[in-house]
């Protein structure tokens, strides 16, 4: 069976990084699917004369489980928030002073402080964004801004919603929808999460990551999803709303850091010292259309991300968004019961 | 002097000794590549699991094993049968039985077809059912999301001959799932079956209807106990791999409907239980066994060889 996963995890990479030739220089770098600016890459790989591979993961826990298992050949990661501590306090990567390299000054002051990696000596920010309500209009013209869109969804979107398979965005939306706080281990509580995410499971459709396209082909008519993937949905298919859950929604931070074992330092110290500057910063969140963390990057913006209403949080929802602490162990572990029994 | 005898005897053991020396290669990469690895799955099924996924290595602990078919409930700790693992074991019997029985049904009438050309043509239709091994599994799979999403090929086409009035939902259900296996595993099907019908002697047949059998009872009393062998190795080429399959449900099941193999991956990921998910792959093993002894049985009966 490890076989199968590992087979079909194996042929994933290939899509990817078809033609890995040897070339003098290399970078691996371990990325989230459909993430990576390809041009980007090509200005990297130009610079410096360095071949880079991009292999790519859909889950926090994917990544962590592969990196850990070993023999994985990548240099970079880019975990998010949340999942950072783990993977400093594992000793998974490699404290590589990001905060002392050149472009470092570049780096957006709300973003050097943070909870996950204080000071940044391990990650350079890479994007940031939010978890939120992805509707097509022409499916239901009610109210978007609410978690009663995958949590008790209306009529006409029962059987059409996709929810993200990520256990703490879901969760912290649950426990806010039916009036909780994050963290919380209170029973009551939980026990209303569990029944909320139990009664509502079974009028979504799926719960899969890929959903951009799957608006333009009408697959799906509503999500839990990612504001960036929203605004590229927008893209093919005009009816695209994107909603700020007034009950609470999570924001999410990815950043890129250096794997303890990596095999190419060097080119992966230049690469985090690349993604810092505001042009190249630039090019990736006009990729994958979040914002990232870079000061002045957005004036090499495109013009339609400037105002998109995927990336401005109106003034009267901002208060409900919030960065996810990681939760105490033991806290964690019932979340994760209750997600795997969501899951089964 | 070495008496006839002996002379044959040491030759003999020349020979078996010969046979270990060439085929020891192929045994040490079956030894380390098959064996060594399922005995570190069954150590890490007996141990405790680790915070954040891997285990707590030489911290035993039964909980991994009591996990495949048993849970103690989140909120007041009750002992209760793990029916959401029972409905995925059974689920992925259920989806395999049906693969394995819509090829069969499928690959029967295609492999006869095959086995009763003429030698050259023969071998351009064994040359057509290899084709779709020439793509990629997980790009077979995601060309069978573009038939059957809701407006894939299927739908369009059922919509424009207005036989239904809304597109059928098949993406993200068992049925996708089925017709994803189905149209996978049917080579694995045809081949055994056509391997055996090749050997069938049509002089049989021909008997058969000289003596007023109907073509029904042709099928049933000749044809079919002739080429058992190659129903059965057919059905197991199809069944083993079904049970197990990952890519299939994974991309047309949407992450909601989990066959055995992504209720695996789902432990050594997101669910963190790396013994649970070790248990469970050695249930599955078990089944298989199990599987493949009731066919082996089965297939040796006398009678099950005539040709």
């Amino acid at each position: 069976m490890k076989f199968k996963l590992t087979a079909a995890l194996a042929g994933l990479a290939m899509l990817v990084g078809a033609g890995a030739a040897h070339a003098d220089g290399e970078l691996n770098i371990f990325n989230w699917g459909n993430y990576t600016s390809p041009d980007m890459i090509k200005k990297f790989e130009d610079k410096y004369k360095v071949k880079v591979t991009i292999t790519d993961y859909d889950a926090n826990d994917t990544a962590l489980a592969k990196v850990r298992a070993g023999g994985h050949g990548f240099d970079i990661v880019v975990p998010s928030a949340n999942y950072m501590p783990i993977w400093i306090k594992e000793g998974l990567l490699l404290e590589s002073r990001p905060d002392q390299m050149e472009n470092f000054k570049n780096v957006d002051e709300r973003w050097v402080n943070v909870d996950w990696d204080p000071g940044r000596h391990y990650s350079v920010p890479w994007q940031w964004g939010l978890t939120g309500i992805i509707v097509d209009t022409s499916v239901y013209k009610g109210d978007v801004n609410t978690s009663s869109i995958f949590l008790d969804p209306p009529a006409e979107l029962v059987g059409k919603i996709n929810v993200a398979p990520e256990m703490n965005d879901v969760m912290y939306a649950t426990i806010r929808y039916v009036g909780g706080e994050w963290c919380t281990a209170d029973k009551e509580v939980l026990k209303k999460v569990r029944d909320k995410l139990v009664e509502a499971k079974p009028k979504w459709i799926a719960m899969d990551y890929g959903v951009i396209e799957k608006f333009a082909s009408r697959d799906f008519a509503a999500a839990y999803y990612w504001n960036g993937a929203a605004m590229r949905a927008r893209a093919q298919n005009p009816a695209v709303k994107f909603g700020y859950p007034k009950e609470g929604f999570p924001y999410f931070m990815d950043s890129a850091a250096i794997l303890k074992d990596a095999k190419n330092v060097e080119n992966a110290k230049l690469f985090l010292n690349f993604i810092m500057d505001p042009e190249n910063a630039a090019m990736i969140s006009s990729f994958a259309r979040y914002a990232n963390g870079i000061k002045g990057s957005d004036k090499f913006m495109p013009a339609d991300m400037k105002d998109a209403p995927e990336l401005i949080v109106p003034k009267d929802l901002e208060a409900a968004g919030r960065f996810l602490k990681p939760c105490p162990p033991e806290v964690t572990d019932i979340y994760t019961k209750i997600w795997t029994e969501v899951l089964k | 002097m070495l008496s006839a005898r002996e002379a044959a005897e040491n030759a003999r053991r020349q020979d078996v000794r010969n046979r270990w020396l060439l085929s020891a290669p192929s045994l040490l990469i079956i030894f380390f590549a098959a064996v060594g690895p399922l005995f570190v799955m069954l150590l890490y099924s007996v141990m405790a699991k680790g915070d954040y996924g891997d285990v707590k290595l030489w911290q035993f602990s039964a909980d991994g094993w009591f996990g495949v078919f048993f849970q103690r409930d989140i909120f007041d700790d009750t002992l209760a049968l793990n029916d959401a693992h029972v409905a995925i074991f059974a689920r992925s019997v259920k989806l395999s039985l049906a693969t394995t029985l819509i090829t069969l049904l499928l690959g029967f009438p295609t492999a006869y077809f095959i086995a009763t050309r003429s030698e050259r043509s023969r071998e351009i239709w064994l040359f057509l059912i290899t084709i779709p091994f020439w793509t990629n599994l997980l790009i077979r799979t995601y060309a069978m999301q573009e038939v059957i999403r809701n407006e894939g090929v299927i739908n369009t086409a059922l919509l424009k001959l207005g036989l239904i009035s809304a597109p059928v939902q098949m993406m993200y259900t068992d049925m996708g799932i089925l017709f994803g296996m189905a149209y996978v595993y049917l080579p694995l099907m045809v081949l055994p079956l056509y391997a055996s019908m090749e050997r069938l002697d049509f002089r049989l047949v021909e008997a058969g209807y000289d003596l007023y059998a109907t073509r029904l009872k042709v099928l049933w009393r000749i044809i079919i106990p002739m080429v058992k062998p190659g129903i059965i190795a057919g059905s197991i080429l199809v069944f083993i791999p079904s049970l197990g399959a990952y890519v299939t449900p994974r991309v047309l099941g949407g992450g909601k409907n989990m066959m055995l193999g992504n209720l695996i991956e789902l432990q050594f990921g997101q669910g963190r239980n790396w013994p649970l998910g070790a248990a469970i792959s050695i249930t599955l093993m078990a089944i298989v066994m199990v599987a493949l002894l009731f066919y082996v049985r089965n297939a040796s009966r006398p009678g099950a060889r005539h040709g």
